[in-house]
């Protein structure tokens, strides 16, 4: 690893690498021929591939990801840019109830990757769902949330290569984020998480854009003492919980961060698991940071409250960590 | 089943179809699909009465011509998705009577072992590309094997049948739009049987004109007697040349009834007797067939006879291949979800 990018440039290196080498992958979408997407994320794709193989599609998220599922029943590996994951609702019959079902049903493989932007950046409470559980509720569906540049491109490559519908969720504000990129062959599998920060105290699992404010977090515990282990899980169905229960072993706490709501979402089946699995080992609860169950309001002072921050996180693991029985 | 035409007054209401330019092993063809299918479905309803087959059905009695035309004018390379109720264009497909029966029993030895059942057939091997439980979807699964045909460019066409509930469905429209923007190798055949579960058409369809509305999304829409085989396959044979030849998509507006209720056990409170009795007597199409051949000497009554006793020994074993399977092992019911190990926790 030495090339460095951004986590757009990432997924447009990883995506025209598998392009290159499997003629069936297309990608198709609104604003994507000329304009390369909204977040520049197929920004020179048209050119290289054409017009068969990067296609400008009407808004119609419902056509395009039917479209996608029946491609991919016949031979292509479609991908669908949805811009923003918000604009899914109006393809959910395609996704959930076709595309998740078919390989169930029919015996078919379905490699059909969804591709959007999630979470909450600003903008108002229509553009900035986190709703990734609700995918990752589905049975049939693998969803990644990746948070590095590296991890971009080695999961698209994974999603390119397999053969499931994969929800590909990368976050608004870790576009830009610039890091170290592999190289053609070094693919990130599903269900694999990854130790971003080691530490002794405490385990963090989360994913996407509060992997960063969570390693944050950490940092104000190091200079209190703590030390937090944060876990980048990086896919969310699967779920890599053999990693968060090797770490909790070690540090006997967990707080599970996720940005979408707390109430119902992954990170209750994370702490549900982990209290069952490793109730004896656990020196406490397992406490949860989540958004409180309301959209995303516009103004700022408001949507700071209601989004989980960095201080949020140490908030908790405070808590968690003064629970210790030792 | 009773292929004989009733009273001689029924009888003379039957409206004839026009079979120039079809030859005796054509007619044959299409009589013994038509016939199979008649025999099929009136076979299975009294099995879902008395819940030998589980799940309700929706049958397809009455609609028997779209299907045989339109399949009849495609190559086995080309694909057919079809709508809830698509018992006709499963077996018009070539999928074997006695592997639908099992699966609609839910079987181990139906084509997809039991996990589809009566709404979800499928087999993707035979270009089946499913029939649908969502009004509407399988149009769309057939766009997108369009679009595949069109970039691969195997010269598969693909038709995306659908009935006149999903004209009110709005993603419809979008499928249909996009086969036009893309000029995919599409044939949209809508199945317009009068009613939407137990709503009148007319009274749900602003304009109350199906190929009207496709009009305007720039592809040729035509209508066509459904329950006359032989117009319905002129039509697909020409809409499907145009898509083979790379000139997109077509949209046709197929006029049916459909005999029985919505599903099995439907008590048909939405409609007269009368009027039920009067689709059946002027334009049952099994019937129509039936009685156009005799007329044209293509067939003799024995022939025609011969294929009558066939299609019920087929079905009878077909039923009794079912019964006499076993069911799928419970163990196997998480296989085969996804492609790779979700490692879910507390599952079984």
């Amino acid at each position: 690893m030495s090339e460095r990018a951004t986590l757009s440039q990432a997924y447009r290196q990883g995506l025209a690498e598998e392009m290159r080498t499997d003629p069936r992958i297309l990608v198709y979408g609104t604003d994507l021929f000329e304009r390369g997407g909204h977040w520049g994320q197929v920004r020179g794709l048209g050119s290289e591939f054409g017009r068969d193989r990067v296609r400008n599609a009407p808004i119609s998220e419902a056509a395009m990801v039917a479209a996608g599922v029946g491609a991919a029943m016949n031979g292509l590996r479609p991908v669908v840019d949805l811009n923003f994951i918000d604009f899914a609702f109006g393809a959910m019959d395609e996704i959930i109830n076709q595309a998740a079902k078919i390989r169930f049903m029919w015996g078919a493989p379905m490699p059909l990757v969804i591709r959007g932007t999630n979470g909450v950046a600003g903008g108002g409470a229509q553009h900035n769902n986190s709703f990734e559980s609700w995918f990752a509720h589905t049975p049939g569906l693998l969803v990644a949330m990746p948070s590095t540049p590296a991890d971009t491109k080695g999961l698209i490559k994974s999603a390119l290569r397999g053969e499931d519908p994969v929800i590909f969720l990368m976050h608004k504000l870790l576009a830009g984020l610039r890091g170290e990129i592999g190289g053609a062959e070094d693919l990130v599998p599903f269900g694999r998480g990854t130790v971003r920060r080691p530490g002794r105290d405490i385990t963090v699992a989360t994913y996407g854009v509060t992997v960063p404010r969570s390693i944050a977090a950490a940092g104000q515990l190091a200079s209190e003492g703590v030390e937090a282990e944060v876990i980048d899980l990086r896919t969310i169905a699967p779920l890599d919980l053999e990693l968060v229960e090797e770490s909790v072993r070690r540090t006997r706490h967990l707080v599970v961060v996720t940005e979408s709501q707390r109430h119902g979402g992954i990170g209750a089946e994370i702490a549900a698991a982990l209290s069952e699995s490793l109730y004896d080992v656990l020196d406490g609860p397992v406490l949860r940071v989540g958004a409180p169950s309301v959209p995303a309001p516009h103004s700022a002072p408001l949507l700071a409250r209601a989004t989980p921050s960095a201080d949020d996180i140490a908030r908790s693991l405070r808590a968690a960590t003064a629970a210790r029985v030792s | 089943m009773s292929l004989t035409a009733g009273p001689d007054a029924e009888a003379a209401s039957l409206q004839p179809i026009d079979l120039s330019g079809v030859d005796a092993e054509q007619a044959a063809s299409w009589y013994r699909s038509m016939a199979l299918i008649r025999e099929f479905e009136t076979t299975a309803e009294p099995l879902v009465m008395q819940g030998r087959i589980p799940g309700g059905m929706h049958s397809a009695v009455g609609q028997e011509a779209t299907a045989v035309g339109v399949v009849g004018a495609l190559a086995a390379t080309d694909i057919v998705t079809g709508t809830h109720r698509s018992h006709h264009i499963t077996l018009a497909k070539g999928l074997a009577p006695d592997l639908i029966m099992a699966e609609l029993f839910g079987k181990a030895t139906g084509p997809l072992g039991g996990r589809g059942g009566h709404m979800h057939l499928a087999d993707l091997s035979k270009g089946h590309f499913g029939s649908n439980g969502i009004v509407g979807a399988g149009l769309g699964i057939a766009l997108g094997a369009a679009l595949a045909a069109s970039v691969t460019k195997t010269g598969q066409v693909a038709v995306g049948f659908i009935g006149d509930g999903a004209a009110n469905i709005g993603r419809v429209w979008e499928f249909v739009n996009l086969a036009s923007i893309w000029t995919l190798p599409l044939v949209i055949v809508c199945e317009n049987n009068l009613y939407a579960v137990e709503t009148p058409f007319a009274q749900v369809t602003g304009g109350g004109d199906i190929a009207g509305r496709a009009s305007g999304f720039g592809l040729p829409a035509f209508k066509v007697d459904g329950r006359d085989v032989a117009a319905v396959y002129r039509i697909a044979a020409a809409a499907v040349a145009r898509a083979r030849g790379g000139e997109g998509p077509t949209f046709i507006e197929a006029l049916t009834y459909r005999h029985g209720g919505h599903d099995v056990g439907d008590r048909e409170t939405y409609r007269t007797k009368d009027e039920v009795e009067r689709w059946r007597a002027e334009s049952d199409p099994v019937l129509r067939l039936r009685r156009s051949i005799a007329d044209a000497a293509l067939l003799r009554p024995a022939a025609l006879e011969g294929i009558d006793a066939e299609v019920a020994a087929q079905v009878a074993a077909a039923v009794e291949f079912a019964e006499s399977s076993p069911y799928p092992d419970p163990a196997t019911v998480l296989d085969n979800v996804t492609g790779i190990d979700m490692k879910i926790r507390g599952n079984l």
